[in-house]
């Protein structure tokens, strides 16, 4: 699903080189849960940008559903990553003047699916994440908890091959935390890909697999995955 | 996409209205200011007969004095005949159509029978033309038509009236076969004229474009039989001969001709016959200055006379250069609003937005400012012009917003919002997502 090789990335000044990742292989498999850890400033977040395609990398290879990003225009990249990725942030980044259906449908906008097949998609989104009596509500008038909700159904509604998540509970309380965690458990349970971003060694001990990063580089990682869960499926609210 | 993009700029303008109302008012100021003072330089210069304008022709001949041109400064030739060259062409009959003429100035005596309110003796404005001045520059009438050629000859006591001088005399009925007593003299009314006010008074620039039509039209025939003096421009190089015929004998200008000409044709054989005419008169001892003669036509006229002049030009560039600080001022509101969203376009490019669809999403959220400002501009370019009404009443006929003027105002307004929302847009799609949605 996600394959990276001998990947690397150089952020350049003109006083200095710093090498955010160096000879990074990663390989994610469809249906695998992988929690990616390590201390604060060791690459965990420019990883996540690179394999959501949100930054370029500066030397290996990334395969993503098996294709070659390298060389891609900003067309080509925006295209694949609305139609492979669905992201998950800590501070939820719902627009803040637009109610919970119109929040879900920016991504599927960009995909070009017309009003009738949007709409179905959105409430199935909404319904997955409990939410479907509050479509039109704004986020200011829902718990941190539930704007994580709105933003995994905004992943969800456009049947991403990944998901890749950026301390999806960093911002919530233990409680609210422990209801967005169970719900990416149960969304693995379905079968889907998730790549979690994550420093709370609590957290990454309910993923199927961990890696360990640090100072730009898979220092410690699990070579077979943990399985858990009824198994790999396609989660049924947002099957395409 | 183009739907969703209006909505969501739309939304936008909701989302800061103050932010929003100072964008929308520039804009407005702007394009009122502009669109004011180009309405105005728009009718001043368009063809107030544009259906026949090359057909209709001043005469200009120069016999002035040899010594010194007519003007100096910008090597024109004079603007009027002398009544012996103005009745010598006339007499001549070489065009389609001519036409000698001035203005007089014509006592009303009221007769006061029409049963209405008394009215009082008053002053009027006139024309003393010929009979074809009608069927040349064309003025509608209600009732009647004009006198003939017959009563050119005969200098005949005829009359048109305008609407206004028929509203005040005859209440605005039939007054055909009336009579009307001007200066102790009885005309015969032939034609009433309905409304008429060209933009323009393009047949005689020489006391002012913006002057309306006179009141009255007698035959220039019995204007000089009567011995009615010119109370337009009269210009002389040397000093007359004392009276009325030896005004008249003169060489002083002070009667506009006009000729109608059907063909490029007819209108360089007119001119040969003016030339012919000028070297006939060398002969005589008039015409002492080199060959020159003109037949410009009524656009060439306008522009020769400058009836849109230099202020007015000097007016229009300083209105647009307001528009252009105006925007200038749009483009700091807008770069200012598009950087509060960095967050947002950040997001969007992460849920799949490319560059170019986010360029083309704040380049319509612009052009909603720019619609939304043109509108308001609009208005204010309305209030503009009913100022310029009441400061100038001679600018009336030129201060009205037509269709295409509206329909500029909004293109102006959204090209220029567009325009000025093409840098604040270029710069905010140069936002990096990945570093936004950690600040979010």
């Amino acid at each position: 699903m996600l394959k990276m090789n001998h990947l690397s990335k150089v952020y350049r000044t003109h006083l200095i080189e710093t090498h955010a990742l160096r000879d990074f292989s990663i390989h994610v498999r469809e249906g695998e849960f992988v929690a990616v850890t390590g201390p604060s400033g060791s690459g965990k977040t420019t990883f996540l940008n690179i394999a959501g395609l949100l930054e370029a990398f500066t030397g290996g290879e990334y395969f993503l559903d098996g294709v070659d990003v390298r060389g891609m225009n900003d067309a080509a990249r925006s295209r694949l990553r609305n139609e492979k990725i669905g992201f998950i942030f800590q501070g939820f980044n719902l627009i803040p003047d637009l109610n919970l259906f119109d929040n879900v449908d920016v991504p599927l906008r960009y995909r070009g699916f017309n009003a009738a097949e949007r709409r179905r998609r959105i409430e199935q989104a909404l319904a997955r994440v409990g939410l479907s009596a509050r479509m039109k509500h704004y986020p200011s008038e829902l718990s941190g908890g539930q704007q994580q909700r709105v933003a995994i159904a905004r992943a969800l509604a456009g049947s991403p091959k990944i998901l890749l998540a950026d301390e999806p509970t960093g911002n919530l309380d233990t409680q609210m935390a422990r209801g967005v965690m169970q719900l990416l458990e149960e969304l693995h349970g379905e079968g889907a890909t998730i790549i979690m971003v994550t420093h709370d060694p609590e957290l990454a001990a309910r993923a199927q697999r961990n890696v360990h990063v640090i100072d730009g580089q898979v220092v410690d990682i699990e070579a077979e995955p943990r399985m858990r869960g009824p198994g790999i499926a396609v989660p049924q609210a947002v099957q395409a | 996409m183009f739907g969703y993009y209006l909505s969501l700029g739309l939304r936008s303008l909701r989302r800061n209205p103050v932010l929003t109302a100072l964008m929308v008012f520039g804009i407005a100021l702007g394009i009122a200011a502009s669109m004011t003072s180009l309405t105005v330089f728009r009718l001043m210069g368009s063809d107030p007969i544009p259906w026949k304008s090359d057909r209709l022709h001043v005469v200009q001949l120069d016999n002035w004095d040899v010594n010194q041109a007519y003007d100096e400064e910008k090597g024109r030739l004079p603007d009027q005949l002398s009544y012996l060259d103005a009745t010598a062409l006339i007499a001549a009959g070489r065009a389609d159509r001519q036409v000698a003429m001035y203005k007089v100035v014509l006592p009303v005596q009221p007769a006061n029978d029409a049963g209405g309110p008394e009215v009082k003796p008053y002053l009027m404005l006139g024309r003393a033309t010929y009979s074809d001045f009608f069927p040349m520059f064309e003025p509608p009438f209600r009732y009647g038509g004009p006198w003939s050629r017959e009563q050119d000859d005969a200098k005949a006591r005829v009359t048109v009236l305008t609407q206004t001088t028929n509203e005040k005399l005859f209440g605005g009925a039939d007054s055909t076969g009336k009579t009307v007593r001007f200066d102790g003299v009885d005309y015969t009314v032939v034609g009433v004229l309905d409304r008429w006010q060209p933009r323009i008074k393009y047949f005689d620039l020489t006391v002012g474009a913006l002057t309306e039509p006179e009141e009255a039209f007698i035959p220039f025939t019995t204007a000089i039989d009567l011995r009615a003096q010119s109370s337009g421009n009269n210009s002389c190089f040397k000093t007359p001969a004392p009276g009325w015929d030896g005004f008249l004998a003169s060489d002083c200008i002070w009667i506009q001709f006009w000729v109608q000409l059907g063909t490029p044709a007819r209108e360089a054989e007119y001119k040969n016959f003016l030339d012919a005419y000028v070297m006939e008169q060398k002969k005589l001892g008039r015409f002492e200055r080199p060959l020159a003669t003109l037949l410009p036509d009524v656009n060439e006229w306008i522009a020769l006379q400058e009836v849109v002049s230099r202020d007015v030009e000097i007016q229009v560039g300083l209105a647009f250069a307001f528009l252009a600080v105006c925007l200038v001022n749009t483009v700091g509101l807008l770069l200012a609003k598009f950087m509060r969203k960095r967050g947002e376009i950040g997001l969007r490019r992460a849920l799949g937005a490319s560059r170019g669809q986010l360029f083309m999403q704040h380049l319509i959220e612009a052009g909603v400012v720019g619609i939304s400002g043109g509108i308001v501009g609009l208005a204010l370019t309305g209030l503009g012009l009913i100022g310029v009404r009441a400061l100038y009443s001679e600018f009336k006929a030129i201060t009205e917003l037509d269709w295409t003027m509206v329909g500029v105002t909004l293109l102006l307004s959204v090209l220029s919002a567009t325009l000025a929302g093409l840098f604040p847009t270029w710069h905010a799609c140069r936002v990096q997502p990945a570093s936004q949605l950690k600040t979010q």
